[in-house]
């Protein structure tokens, strides 16, 4: 028997991006120029730190507060962790579940919606009456990370190729097959495209909640530590805890991306690198 | 003894369509059976309710297999349809994995069957990384690994180019010539058919029906010679003329 060409997608592959160095080195020098411009405009017309403090002055705050900032991280992505876990855990189960039922999807899928579409700062008040306050935070981050899972679980559940489905069915293929060998593969780049939306929404979810509780506390997160600075009128402090904030974002976002690409990189276009 | 047995086979869609029928058809064990018609005669649909994989509306089907205990049917979709999350080696092996048989002689076969068609360097390849006539037959290996009697195949080169296509046929009638399975192939290329079949049934534009039944006595075995003779091309020229009188009779439309 011959052999006809091999071919592979290659011809597809990004001709528009960039050398890689340079994808990575274009942010970066966007982000020198704009704290340099800050920083000189800083100086130049002498603005107070309490009204804009300088780049340099947050880099110091952040070196002299970092033992109570960085506590403060720990708290806070702590919850977000917790948080995020359970709107892995439940987004996907409930998606599996309403998979089996049409009849669970209908009388609960509006209920989903109605938790998400709530904006979740009106919700907190009422979540730290009922809840001690850490479990609060957590559930914050839960409320609004869980449905992109969800959602994009469910969707790929939906999508799984109707041939695939009519082959296991011919191979009389059990329930648990059909999920852990067919559903669950084929739902997998939905699914983790679902949990990198909720990584960063569950550390706004738990911000959230943070800012709503309001107490102080050896627990207490850096939400709180920048509402707390606003009062002091520590602007340094404020601007050092945000830029801890989106750094935590940045580095979730990251982490989730690069799970995804190393779970997908065998086989699905999106993850696939340029040959 | 006939493989399978269709007697009355209609189906009627939810929409009110009727689709196919009534059907009446025997293929016997071994036979290399070709469906042809136009697009839209519910060719594929007779496999699908021959497969098990649709039901008739009314009518039955009845397919006589060594192995009574399990439908012994291989099928192959029209799309490669492999998982694109796994291996070559491991798409094969799925019907083996899902009827629970991991014993040495079965995954043995899989070492066969992938070099019957010359994939055994890409056993650990992913799908994505295939061509589309390597794919497909990756897709045949897959429908043969559990040593069925009846391969059932849903115009599996349609997508593909002449070329492959006609080294294709090639190997199919090599596997064929070499494990005589009942064969039933719908296709709506009558060169394909003609060049394939022991018999070729001609159907008729929606709700198909069988219009022809046509045998094709062609010496074996069929290679390149075949494809060039006159005598093929005679073949081909009556199938053309069967198909264009089936397309044209329903209701006098041309489908």
């Amino acid at each position: 028997m011959g052999r006809d060409r091999e071919q592979t997608g290659s011809m597809f592959t990004q001709d528009r991006s960039l050398p890689k160095a340079l994808r990575v080195l274009l942010p970066v020098i966007v982000f020198a120029v704009l704290m340099g411009i800050w920083e000189a405009t800083v100086r130049l017309r002498d603005i107070p730190p309490y009204i804009l403090p300088a780049p340099s002055l947050i880099l110091q705050t952040l070196v002299k507060d970092w033992s109570l900032l960085f506590a403060s991280l720990l708290a806070t992505l702590r919850a977000t962790l917790e948080g995020f876990l359970a709107a892995a855990v439940g987004g996907i189960g409930l998606a599996l579940l309403f998979n089996r039922s049409k009849w669970v999807e209908d009388a609960f899928l509006p209920y989903a919606v109605i938790l998400q579409v709530t904006p979740v700062i009106a919700v907190a008040p009422l979540l730290l009456v009922y809840l001690p306050q850490h479990l609060a935070v957590v559930a914050c981050a839960w409320i609004v990370a869980f449905f992109p899972v969800l959602s994009n679980t469910l969707l790929g559940l939906k999508s799984v190729d109707r041939n695939l489905v009519g082959l296991f069915a011919l191979y009389d293929a059990s329930p648990a097959q059909k999920l852990w060998r067919l559903r669950l593969p084929s739902a997998l780049p939905y699914i983790m495209g679902g949990l990198r939306i909720a990584g960063g929404l569950s550390l706004i979810g738990a911000v959230v909640a943070e800012i709503a509780a309001g107490s102080a506390g050896s627990g207490s997160g850096l939400a709180f530590r920048i509402a707390e600075a606003g009062y002091r009128l520590n602007i340094p402090r404020m601007f050092a805890a945000l830029a801890l904030l989106s750094a935590a974002g940045i580095v979730i976002y990251a982490g989730l991306s690069a799970v995804s690409r190393l779970v997908l990189r065998r086989w699905h276009e999106s993850a696939i690198e340029g040959d | 003894m006939t493989a399978i047995v269709c007697k009355g086979v209609t189906r009627r869609y939810a929409n009110g369509i009727d689709a196919l029928g009534p059907v009446d058809l025997k293929i016997g064990e071994g036979e290399f059976v070709s469906l042809l018609g136009p697009s839209g005669c519910g060719k594929s649909t007779l496999l699908r309710i021959i497969a098990g994989l649709d039901a008739p509306s009314t009518g039955s089907v009845t397919v006589n297999t060594r192995a009574r205990s399990s439908r012994s049917i291989g099928f192959v979709f029209q799309e490669p349809t492999l998982m694109p999350w796994a291996s070559v080696r491991d798409n094969v092996c799925l019907p083996l994995r899902l009827k629970g048989d991991t014993s040495a002689a079965s995954l043995a076969r899989v070492d066969d069957l992938l070099a019957r068609v010359s994939l055994r360097e890409f056993a650990d390849a992913y799908p994505r990384e295939l061509s589309g006539g390597m794919k497909m037959r990756a897709s045949l290996a897959r429908a043969l690994v559990t040593d069925p009697d009846i391969l059932l195949l849903d115009e599996p080169f349609a997508a593909l180019d002449e070329i492959t296509r006609f080294r294709l046929n090639n190997d199919l009638l090599a596997l064929w010539r070499d494990l005589r399975k009942t064969v039933v192939f719908v296709t709506h290329s009558v060169f394909e058919s003609v060049f394939l079949s022991q018999r070729v049934i001609v159907l008729t534009a929606r709700p198909g029906r069988i219009f022809n039944d046509r045998r094709i006595d062609a010496p074996e075995p069929r290679d390149e010679n075949f494809r060039t003779s006159a005598s093929y091309a005679g073949f081909c020229r009556e199938v053309s003329a069967l198909l264009g009188q089936a397309s044209m009779r329903d209701n006098g439309q041309v489908a």
